[in-house]
């Protein structure tokens, strides 16, 4: 990885605006402004429309031959499925109240980064084929056909939104620029064109259950071993089934928590929590990804993933269905699942809590809580026991994930719980946080290595907005609701703000959590040692 | 931004010249008809276009808290888990543009004292909004009060529109407040579409036309009024005559008017042609005309395509003797599989 500008050279080396039109521009392929593309035999593998070897710095992307009636014929395709697209493509006035919403503008200052001309990149395509004016006057309207330059431009813009939707809350008509952003995705993806930090996660959850391609008995070894973890932390060991039939619930994180640090220590909460709780449920290896890269990639491919869990769900006899802290795992349950592969399995019941007997019957069809509702269930219900206290060594903020934040509002119930976890809870500014929440700046498969320093400028307003914080109310420590968050939050933070650490909600939890029979705690989930532990009273030494 | 002023002024002048060589009534007699067709057929069409393509999914953009636990207090108009919800939305949104009401400027520091670093400081920014708010309502307005026009005898309603629009007795006639206030809003979204560096860099041809037009609408309506008079009488029995479908000649009637009637026809005929549909367009907005209740209610997509997945079967056919191993339950053994 190229070695970062620090702070300040990167906001001062934001260019000014070009002087030529923005249609006269091609984009560049600069290494560090792409992510590598997808295999070749990976999209064989997912029978993805023309796969092929291509490079995005090469002059020639190797696209079949009759790429542009492929283009023209998608995208007419798609024209006639989805209201949303004819609406905006139509409707858009060009008042520019979204352009400095986008934290990818405010990081790089580039013009096709302000969302309404992100979406001029299609309109100007869909002006030619589907406006009067548009044939009739071309340029001078707006209007442009297709060419090589513009499929990579398309290419380049799509891949430098992260779906985050804070355009579309601004937006006097709603236009949302994820839904554009996803169908150029799928554009691209008809003529072969994906990216390898999406397309490989997708192949493995296709064929393993999860994004990380971790097979059945090794995902069994790792939870085993964060259980083991548990152990030496609290003195007790809590179960893990897998795969078992006949519990009330089936519980489904995303996959990153089994894997990845911090994320494990947010797992480590959950299987605490549930022992605690003597709650009847069961983990799934084949249903073992909460996340869906797919939705990063398709509405077919986002469906094909997110099937297994109403089939396992089916399988096993689950009630009801526990969904882990994740964000666009969130999105695609809120917004699509029951539409996919609803309704679902006849047997499901609507949710209802076995420790407090709250019925969640906001969750009623799709038959799916998330985990921050649950719990914020159970301690309105004291029915945990927490010791905040525990967490008094960090002073924590909370960073509102997008897609929980405005593609479904959980924004209450983590801070129910957070401020019930810990002692010391301090909001970023007003504009960064709740439904105004700025991305992680890596969202939507960005989140991957060889674009170090544009995730750096896109995290930009976040950055700034913790470091705000830091500096003022000395917070070291920030939580979140999401897989995805917990992998690009701490490089960020590094960054923006060194000294805050990143954790998921339920590991705080986990560390707060009073367990029956439990071992005095000296450490946290981490095993690090907690500060102001008061020594027992010698037991009589001799 | 000045090709789409010469065509607006260029349409001006044909019209002049139009009227004063004697062609007053294909300009204030032909063209009107076909620009109400054009309008209404347009818009119509427009909106039949739309609604062709069936709403897949279910995606409002959450403004707010959504509807959970009894002790967490919903967002109930800006995340509306009802469609009771969903109407009083749209009504902020259409009547009081709400979602622009939230607009921000950004600005990033490179150096704050507060950081100790760059910072990113959000204000609020409602110049957009109000100004965008006053040139709807005082469009809105004006157009109301020209039914005077065409209605005999004028509705009381519109007599007292007229009264409230005069209430400050300034000239003879009196200078009715909405359309200075149109002209002075009118000038401010050109002006931030001239001045503003990045609305200038985004702005087409597209967007400077329809608002040259708007002005050249204003300004001869104005002209019309205060400055070159035109006879009001004459005027009213013109258009009476228009709306009962038994034209009488405009040859009589001052070139101005023709201007101004002409540019009118253009807009209407413009308009579902154009961005303009965005007044329509806003009841259609997925994002906004949705509840956020998916998890309650099943939203349906008639183009869903059949399930096609790695199923459990499948999956354990691959993994069977690893997951047997790892003392996972199967549903069939390594060994009755394998028969």
């Amino acid at each position: 990885m190229a070695k970062l500008p620090t702070p300040q050279m990167l906001v001062a080396s934001r260019p000014a605006f070009p002087e030529q039109d923005w249609l006269d521009i091609k984009p560049e392929f600069a290494p560090g402004s792409f992510c590598y593309p997808a295999k070749k035999e990976t999209m064989e593998l997912l029978h993805m429309p023309n796969p092929h070897d291509w490079d995005p710095a090469a002059e020639d992307w190797n696209l079949p031959e009759n790429w542009e009636k492929i283009l023209c014929d998608a995208f007419a395709e798609r024209l006639e499925k989805h209201r949303s697209l004819k609406l905006f493509m139509d409707i858009c006035v060009r008042c520019g109240a979204c352009a400095d919403k986008c934290h990818f503008f405010l990081g790089t200052n580039d013009p096709k980064n302000m969302p309404v001309l992100r979406a001029e990149l299609l309109r100007s395509l869909y002006r030619r084929d589907y406006t009067m004016l548009g044939k009739l006057l071309g340029k001078k309207v707006g209007a442009r056909s297709w060419d090589k330059d513009v499929v990579k431009e398309l290419f380049y813009y799509a891949y430098q939104c992260t779906e985050c939707r804070r355009c579309s809350l601004f937006c006097p008509y709603g236009i949302d620029t994820a839904e554009i952003t996803a169908i150029v995705r799928e554009l691209m993806h008809e003529v072969g064109l994906g990216t390898h930090w999406i397309m490989d996660p997708v192949k493995n959850c296709s064929f393993t259950g999860n994004h990380l391609g971790i097979q059945p008995h090794s995902f069994v070894e790792i939870v085993e071993m964060l259980a083991d973890d548990c152990e030496t932390v609290t003195g007790i060991r809590p179960k893990t089934p897998f795969n078992e039939k006949g519990h009330e619930i089936l519980f489904i994180t995303p996959s990153g928590d089994v894997f990845a640090d911090p994320g494990i220590y947010t797992f480590m909460g959950y299987l605490l929590l549930f022992h605690e709780l003597d709650l009847d449920y069961t983990f799934s290896t084949y249903a073992s990804e909460g996340g869906n890269f797919g939705s990063f990639t398709s509405f077919n491919m986002a469906k094909k993933l997110n099937a297994k869990m109403y089939a396992e769900a089916e399988r096993l006899g689950a009630k009801w269905i526990l969904g882990g802290e994740c964000g666009h795992m969130w999105r695609v349950i809120n917004q699509y699942m029951d539409t996919y592969n609803g309704p679902s399995p006849s047997h499901m019941i609507t949710p209802k809590s076995p420790i407090t007997g709250t019925v969640f019957k906001n969750a009623a069809s799709t038959k799916m809580v998330h985990i921050a509702e649950f719990t914020a269930d159970l301690i309105h219900h004291n029915k945990i026991k927490l010791d905040p206290s525990r967490n008094d060594h960090i002073v924590t903020t909370f960073h509102d994930s997008c897609n929980p934040a405005r593609a479904m509002g959980l924004l209450d119930e983590p801070r129910y719980v957070l401020k019930h976890v810990c002692n010391n809870f301090v909001e970023m500014p007003e504009n960064t946080i709740r439904e105004q929440t700025f991305c992680c700046g890596a969202g939507s498969g960005l989140n991957t290595e060889e674009i170090m320093e544009l995730r750096m400028r896109a995290g930009m307003p976040r950055g700034n907005a913790l470091r705000y914080v830091q500096q003022k109310f000395g917070v070291n420590h920030m939580a979140c609701v999401c897989a995805i968050d917990r992998a690009t939050l701490p490089p960020l933070a590094d960054y923006w703000a060194p000294g805050v650490t990143v954790s998921g909600l339920h590991e705080l939890v986990g560390n707060a959590l009073v367990m029956k029979g439990e071992a005095k705690r000296t450490m946290d989930l981490r095993q690090e040692d907690l500060p102001n532990v008061v020594d027992d009273e010698p037991e009589g030494e001799e | 931004m000045f090709a789409s002023l010469i065509l607006v002024l260029l349409m001006g002048a044909i019209a002049w010249v139009g009227a004063s060589i004697g062609l007053a009534s294909l300009f204030g007699v032909v063209l009107p008809y076909v620009a109400v067709v054009v309008f209404i057929a347009g818009l119509v069409w427009r909106m039949v276009y739309w609604a062709k393509s069936p709403v897949p999914f279910a995606i409002p953009t959450t403004g707010g808290q959504e509807a959970s636990l009894d002790f967490i207090k919903q967002a109930k108009i800006d995340c509306p888990s009802t469609t009771w919800g969903v109407v009083k939305r749209m009504f902020l949104e259409v009547f009081f543009f709400r979602s622009l009401f939230r607009n921000t400027l950004a600005e990033v520091r490179e150096n704050d004292p507060v950081n100790n670093g760059p910072r990113s400081i959000y204000y609020s920014s409602k110049w957009l909004w109000c100004f965008s708010l006053l040139f709807h309502y005082c469009f809105l307005l004006v157009f109301i009060r020209h039914f005077r026009f065409f209605m005999e005898p004028v509705p009381s309603c519109i007599t007292f529109v007229e009264t409230i629009d005069g209430i400050m007795q300034i000239g003879a006639p009196r200078f009715f407040m909405t359309g200075g206030i149109l002209l002075v809003a009118v000038l401010f979204l050109l002006g931030r579409r001239i001045f503003n560096q990045r609305l200038r860099y985004l702005s087409l041809a597209n967007d400077y036309f329809p608002l040259w037009l708007i002005l050249g609408v204003v300004v001869s309506g104005i002209c019309l009024r205060y400055f070159d008079k035109t006879e009001i009488s004459q005027v009213k029995i013109f258009l009476m005559g228009l709306t009962h479908f038994s034209p009488v000649s405009p040859e009589h009637l001052n070139a101005i008017f023709i201007v101004h009637l002409t540019l009118v026809c253009v807009l209407l005929m413009y308009f579902p042609f154009s961005k303009l549909v965005h007044a329509p367009g806003v009841f259609f907005s997925p994002t906004r005309n949705l509840a956020n209740n998916t998890r309650r209610v099943r939203h349906v997509n008639p183009w869903n395509p059949p399930k096609q997945f790695f199923t459990y079967p499948e999956y354990e056919d691959a993994y069977r003797d690893a997951m047997a191993e790892a003392g996972l339950p199967l549903e069939k053994q390594p060994e009755k599989a394998a028969e």
